[in-house]
C-alpha cells in the first residue's frame, strides 16, 4: 500500500506549465530524494503534498495527491488539518522571533492546547528526535534567532515533528549549512525515516546517494524518470538522468 | 587651472550649495521656533493651562482646548486605528492581487493627497448632518480619523510586507490558518511598524485646524467638554483664533499655546522614533 500517490499532476503558474502529467507512489517511510536543474519543478511539486502552492495568486493544478488513500484537494479536506499530517522543512532556516521552546510549542498551541506537562513533554521529545535537546537543554527560553545556522534548521525539524506529522517534505533542507551540519541533518534524515516518510528536494548528489531510498528527476517539468536511488546512479534509463547525474548539464 | 582642478571645484560647488539645502529647512524652522518661543514661553504657567478661555487676554488660557486636543487625540485613535489595521491586513493578506485592488491600493494612495479642507466639508455633510452629531467631539473625531485612516493603511502595510515570507510559510505549515498566522506571526513582527505610523499620523491629527473648523467646531468653549457629544475646541482652532484678534496680548497668547502643541505633537514624534528604533533593533532576521 502506498503513503504517498500522485496521479497525473499538471500545474501552471498563470499561462506557464510548470509541472507536466506527473505520477509517482511512495511507500511509507522511504526517504525520495527530488532532483534536477534549478526551475525544473520539483520544488513546486514538492509543495503540492501540503498545498503550500494554495495562497500564490495564478497557481492551478489538475490531477490528484492521495495521502493515507484521501484526496488532498479534495474539498472535504481541511488544509490546516493536512499540514498536521504533512510537515515541512523549508531551505533556509526559519525560526519564529520568539524563543526556543516556544517555537516548537508553536504547533501545539495553535490547536488550542493548553496542558502545559503535554506541551513540555512534547517539545522535550521533539528536540531529542531533533537531536538538539542536549545542545539547548539550558537555554529553551533563550531566543531561536541566537542559534547557529544548523541548530537553527534542526530546530525547524524539531517544531515540525511535535505536531506529529507521518510525512515530512524537505526543501533543500541543508543547502544554507556547512558541511559539519548538513552531516548532521543527514544522520537525522536516515533516522526520522523509521517513523515518517520523507520527500527531499536537493541539489547535492551525492546527499540524494547517501540518504534516499528512491530518487526522482526532474527536467523542465517533467518527470524523467524515477527509481531505486543505486540504480538511478548506477544505470539509469534515461539518457537525460545519466547526463545531469554525471554533471554533463544542470 | 586643468580639467581635473574645474572638476574638483565644481565638486566642492555642489557640495556646498547641497549643505544650504539641506539645512534650509531646518534653519527656518529654527528661526520661527526662537520667535514663537520668545513671544510665548513668558507666558506659559500653570493659570494659562489650566484657565478657561476669556475676552481679557491676560486671563484666557488654554484648558478646554487641551482638553478638546486630547478628547479628539483618544477618539480618534479609537477609530481610526482598528479600521486602518483591518483594511491594511486585508490589503495585504486577503486582498487578491488582480486589477481591482491595484485601483483601491492607487485610490488610497490618493486620499492621503486629498486636502484636509475636503475631509471637513465632508465629515460635515456625512457626520454632522445626515448622521446628526453637529459640532460634536465625535463628528470632529470620525472626521479626522477618515483624514488619517490613508495614512495608517500605508504605514501598516509597510510594517507587514516587511515580515519575511519564511516565517508566514513556516507557521502555514504547522497548520496554522491565515487568521493564526496574521495574529501569532505577522502582528507581533510588524508592531513597532505600525506603531510608528499610528503615532505620526495622530499627531498628523492634533494638528489640524481646517477639517474642524469647517464642521463647525468653536474657538470659545468656556466649559471643558465631557461627553464625545459635547461642543469642543482643540489648539489649533484656539491658535487660529487667537492669531486673528488684533490685541496684542492675544498674539501673546497665540504663541504660547503654539508652543504647548509643538510640544505635545513633537512629544508624539519622539515616542514614534523611539519605539521604531527599539523594534528595529529587536527583530532582526
Amino acid at each position: 500500500m502506498y503513503k504517498l500517490e500522485a496521479k497525473s499532476i499538471n500545474a501552471y503558474y498563470g499561462p506557464k506549465h510548470v509541472l507536466k502529467d506527473i505520477s509517482m507512489s511512495l511507500v511509507p517511510n522511504s526517504v525520495t530524494a527530488f532532483i534536477g536543474p534549478s526551475g525544473c519543478g520539483k520544488s513546486t511539486f514538492l509543495r503540492m503534498f501540503n498545498r503550500m502552492n494554495d495562497y500564490i495568486d495564478g497557481f492551478a493544478k489538475t490531477g490528484s495527491i492521495i495521502i493515507d488513500e484521501e484526496d488532498i484537494y479534495s474539498r472535504k479536506v481541511r488544509v490546516e488539518e493536512l499540514r498536521k499530517k504533512v510537515g515541512m522543512v523549508f531551505q533556509k532556516p526559519n525560526p519564529f522571533p520568539k524563543s526556543i521552546f516556544e517555537n516548537v510549542a508553536y504547533g501545539l498551541r495553535i490547536q488550542g492546547i493548553t496542558d502545559k506537562k503535554f506541551i513540555q513533554e512534547t517539545v522535550e521529545k521533539s528536540l531529542e528526535q531533533a537531536a538538539l535537546w542536549d545542545e539547548v537543554k539550558d537555554d529553551l527560553k533563550k531566543s531561536a534567532l541566537s542559534l547557529s545556522g544548523g541548530q537553527q534548521q534542526r530546530l525547524c525539524i524539531a517544531r515540525t515533528l511535535a505536531v506529529e506529522p507521518t510525512v515530512i517534505l524537505m526543501d533543500e533542507p541543508a543547502s544554507a549549512l556547512d558541511p559539519i551540519s548538513t552531516a548532521k541533518i543527514e544522520d537525522l534524515i536516515k533516522r526520522l525515516k523509521e517513523k515518517y516518510t520523507i520527500i527531499i528536494v536537493t541539489h547535492n548528489m551525492q546527499q540524494a546517494g547517501r540518504i534516499s531510498d528512491l530518487t526522482a528527476f526532474f527536467y523542465m517539468g517533467e518527470l524523467i524518470e524515477i527509481d531505486e536511488t543505486k540504480t538511478i546512479f548506477t544505470n539509469p534509463k534515461v539518457e537525460q538522468t545519466q547526463n545531469y547525474i554525471t554533471g554533463r548539464f544542470g | 587651472m586643468n580639467n581635473v582642478e574645474i572638476n574638483r571645484l565644481k565638486d566642492k560647488i555642489f557640495k556646498y550649495f547641497g549643505i544650504a539645502c539641506t539645512f534650509f529647512g531646518i534653519l527656518m524652522l529654527a528661526v520661527f521656533l526662537i520667535k514663537i518661543g520668545m513671544d510665548g514661553i513668558a507666558r506659559i504657567d500653570w493659570d494659562f493651562i489650566t484657565s478657561l478661555p476669556s475676552r481679557l487676554p491676560q486671563r484666557a488660557g488654554v484648558l478646554t482646548a487641551i482638553a478638546g486636543t486630547i478628547w479628539v487625540l483618544i477618539l480618534t485613535a479609537l477609530i481610526s486605528i482598528p479600521i486602518g489595521i483591518a483594511a491594511a491586513i486585508y490589503l495585504e493578506e486577503y486582498g487578491k492581487k488582480d486589477r481591482l485592488s491595484k485601483i483601491v491600493e492607487i485610490n488610497i494612495t490618493n486620499l492621503a493627497g486629498v486636502p484636509s479642507i475636503i475631509y471637513g466639508l465632508l465629515g460635515l455633510e456625512i457626520f454632522g448632518r445626515v448622521m446628526g452629531l453637529g459640532g460634536s467631539l465625535l463628528a470632529g473625531s470620525f472626521t479626522l480619523a477618515l483624514l488619517i485612516l490613508p495614512m495608517i493603511i500605508v504605514a501598516t502595510r509597510e510594517a507587514i510586507k516587511a515580515v519575511p515570507k519564511s516565517i508566514k510559510e513556516a507557521s502555514f505549515g504547522l497548520g496554522a490558518s491565515k487568521w493564526q498566522t496574521i495574529w501569532h506571526q505577522v502582528l507581533p513582527a510588524s508592531f513597532g511598524g505600525i506603531l510608528t505610523g499610528v503615532i505620526l499620523a495622530l499627531s498628523r491629527a492634533v494638528g489640524e485646524a481646517s477639517p474642524l473648523i469647517v464642521i463647525g467646531a468653536l474657538a470659545y468653549v468656556p466649559f471643558v467638554p465631557s461627553s464625545p457629544m459635547d461642543d469642543f475646541s482643540v489648539l489649533p482652532i484656539q491658535i487660529f483664533n487667537w492669531v486673528s484678534r488684533p490685541q496684542k496680548g492675544f498674539i501673546i497668547n497665540a504663541a504660547a499655546a503654539i508652543v504647548v502643541l509643538l510640544i505635545i505633537t513633537f512629544t508624539m514624534n519622539a515616542i514614534a522614533l523611539y519605539f521604531r528604533n527599539k523594534w528595529q533593533k529587536k527583530v532582526k532576521w
